[in-house]
């Protein structure tokens, strides 16, 4: 019934170093929809698919708003991204009390990580079950971070996570070296074009499905969904002959 | 015979309990104070002057202290008040700096961060009803921005081009009117200077609690620089011929 | 009965501050003078930014009207200190609410919150003179005046602030129609009017009152959001 014997929990090692409780966790992550960040030196950017439990049901929410300066794209289990959302808005608000300035991003992530990292060191506790993509803007300039299961944060130029992301990640890979200079119009459809090779055959990116978000030098945090998606959607394939030909070219 | 009554900073005094109706009291009055901060606006940051002085009421009692104080590398706190609650507070702003640089992540503390962290301290502790006794004034460069504001016991805060605590509230901020106000990006560092001796040479004529051994400080995109102790040159001839008063 | 004693007795007269013994009194009054007008589809919003500490000041421009997240203005008198920090927390509860409903908070809703606020500390009051203001569900003008311990009204028009024994009986007259024959006391300014009468009324106020000057914050809320300009009042 069990893999193994040392997968009862997430303090227990196995004899070959590997704490199962995480690779488990890490699997949840790899079961959600995926999402896809990247940044240019001024914005962040980041688009995810939601995706509905059936044809009655609405769409899962795939971004959140933290602040004004930073939000999070989820993929795993949802209510444990609302756990940790609650406590980066907690945290955010505090840095403007205390401090008066917006919390700092990296240190933002840091903090859920060492949440994440307290869950495989204490007996009976449950790894979370989510990875997240952090944007923000701070000021050493926009960021993209990776929170997971395994409480390692690290910091990209262009990521993804979820459910077929290394399609996106092949293509964020190929392209990224030329985000730097992007305006935020084109980061966002550099992203949805990287999102869209994460779907399976015969499904598409549309008005219903498809959640933006992004922040940046003098623009707030902004979430984008239904109707509004539309415009970003008509370039995707617009673009591909004069943006997408110029990457494919290099 | 009588017995000798020391008399504790109100910081460190032992909450007596009232035989009379059990509630707590609380001595509320400042013990060894420093007189007037005079800080200003000019073109390349800001100035502020301190005397060394610490007074134990009328007495002289300590004449070689700082207050003025760098807090990271562009932001400048001066105090005046009770000087065991500023030293109190350095304790405070230190640990700030240290965690602030244990983070380890190139970012680091704007004044505006130091200011509002000062401010909370000083309104949660009105809230409390047992103030820290100073008035602060925080100055520096925050994203290449010129910054003054003032902060005291009550929590009261303003930002102005130019600001005097205590007794320079009411002989050097006239002054400061007068030269400073609408000319702050003029104001080159020699003028700078020479203002702000004018202003600390009439507070050291006039307030009995000031002392002719002061330090100078400015904050620019250099960062802080907080001069030796330094004297002025003061003229008493007009003293004789005041005739009344022991003249 | 010895009606020498009770002549005798020293008369204790109460005042506005009750001291309590030999304590500390956590309390300053600031100064400064707040008002607000509301119209059809508009409100105006004016506050001096004179900050003063008896006959000190200590700022000529130290803001006492703020610009909140849901788009609408709180004007503020009394003590500075309190009033920021009610700032600080009526924009954190507008934050939660927005967090948990992705709307903001409409005005009527922000002004039943203040109020609670403004109780919740009723046994060690924020030392504030609130007039909140902007527009309400069917886009009119709404103004809500509270005292320090969070009684609520919604007015057509309020002057709060050092200057306010100056203020309110011009608004009452011009603004209110008062103790006029053939006015009606109902009627509301045009948009125009309103934003004169604001700054004819901190003009007059800054000649008579010494806490009040130096520069007028003015807002005027409307369908399109709040535009927000700076005029001069006199700097003596």
């Amino acid at each position: 019934m069990f893999r193994n014997q040392y997968d009862n929990d997430a303090s227990t090692w196995s004899p070959q170093g590997r704490i199962f409780q995480v690779e488990y966790a890490s699997e949840a992550v790899k079961q959600g929809s995926a999402v896809v960040g990247l940044r240019s030196k001024d914005h962040v950017v980041l688009v995810a698919v939601k995706r509905s439990p059936n044809e009655l049901a609405s769409y899962q929410k795939k971004i959140v708003r933290i602040d004004d300066h930073m939000g999070i794209a989820m993929a795993g289990l949802t209510s444990d991204a609302r756990v940790l959302s609650n406590y980066l808005r907690t945290e955010a608000m505090r840095s403007k009390m205390v401090y008066g300035r917006p919390l700092p991003v990296g240190r933002a992530v840091n903090m859920i990580g060492d949440r994440a990292q307290i869950n495989t060191l204490e007996y009976g506790r449950r790894p979370y079950g989510v990875g997240l993509l952090v944007i923000g803007y701070d000021d050493a300039g926009p960021h993209l971070l990776e929170f997971n299961p395994s409480g390692i944060v690290s910091e990209y130029y262009a990521y993804s996570i979820g459910a077929r992301s290394q399609s996106a990640r092949t293509n964020l890979e190929r392209n990224f070296e030329q985000f730097q200079d992007l305006s935020l119009q084109e980061l966002v459809t550099q992203g949805l074009r990287a999102l869209r090779d994460t779907l399976q055959q015969g499904k598409q990116l549309d008005t219903m499905n498809t959640s933006i978000g992004f922040v940046g030098k003098d623009t707030k945090f902004t979430m984008l969904d239904g109707e509004a998606t539309q415009q970003y959607l008509d370039l995707i394939d617009e673009g591909a002959r004069h943006a997408g030909g110029r990457c494919d070219g290099d | 015979m009588d017995a000798i009554k020391i008399q504790l900073p109100h910081t460190v005094q032992p909450r007596a309990e009232n035989a009379n109706d059990g509630a707590v009291s609380r001595t509320m009055q400042p013990i060894v104070t420093g007189t007037s901060v005079v800080a200003f606006k000019y073109k390349d940051g800001i100035m502020m002057a301190a005397d060394t002085l610490a007074s134990y009421g009328s007495l002289a009692r300590f004449r070689s202290e700082k207050r003025l104080m760098a807090v990271g590398d562009n932001t400048l706190v001066g105090v005046s008040g009770d000087l065991s609650d500023f030293q109190y507070m350095q304790h405070v702003l230190e640990d700030l700096e240290t965690r602030e640089l244990c983070m380890d992540d190139d970012q680091t503390l704007g004044t505006k961060s130091v200011y509002k962290y000062i401010s909370n301290i000083m309104y949660n502790r009105r809230t409390k009803v047992d103030p820290l006794w100073n008035s602060y004034v925080v100055a520096g460069l925050d994203h290449d921005e010129k910054f003054l504001g003032f902060v005291d016991l009550y929590g009261t805060r303003y930002q102005s081009p130019t600001i005097a605590t205590g007794f320079g509230a009411h002989l050097a901020q006239p002054i400061l009117r007068k030269r400073v106000e609408g000319r702050e990006d003029e104001i080159e560092e020699e003028e700078a200077l020479a203002i702000l001796d004018d202003c600390m040479r009439v507070l050291f004529y006039r307030d009995a609690r000031s002392f002719n051994k002061l330090r100078r400080a400015k904050v620019t995109a250099q960062g802080v620089e907080i001069s030796e102790p330094y004297s002025l040159e003061t003229n008493w001839d007009f003293a004789e011929s005041i005739v009344g008063y022991g003249g | 009965m010895d009606f020498a004693q009770f002549q005798q007795a020293p008369v204790s007269v109460p005042t506005e501050h009750h001291s309590h013994g030999n304590r500390w009194d956590p309390y300053v009054d600031n100064g400064g003078t707040s008002l607000a007008i509301a119209g059809e589809d508009f409100v105006v919003v004016a506050s001096d930014t004179r900050q003063s500490n008896g006959y000190s000041i200590n700022s000529r421009y130290s803001p006492k009207a703020f610009e909140l997240s849901n788009g609408s203005v709180l004007a503020t008198t009394g003590y500075h200190a309190d009033a920021l920090k009610l700032v600080e927390h009526i924009e954190q509860r507008a934050q939660l609410y927005f967090h948990k409903h992705d709307r903001a908070m409409n005005v009527s809703a922000m002004a039943q919150m203040l109020s609670g606020i403004l109780y919740s500390k009723r046994f060690f009051p924020y030392y504030v003179f609130p007039i909140l203001s902007g527009l309400d569900a069917k886009g009119k003008g709404a103004v809500y005046t509270y005292d320090p311990v969070g009684n609520m009204e919604r007015v057509n028009y309020q002057a709060y602030g050092s200057a306010s024994a100056l203020v309110q009986p011009f608004l009452d007259s011009q603004v209110g129609f008062k103790n006029q024959r053939n006015a009606d006391p109902s009627r509301l300014l045009e948009r125009p009017q309103a934003v004169k009468l604001a700054i004819d009324a901190f003009t007059g106020a800054t000649e008579r009152d010494i806490h009040t000057g130096d520069w007028l914050d003015l807002f005027i809320i409307d369908q399109d959001g709040i535009h927000q300009t700076k005029r001069e009042l006199k700097h003596d």
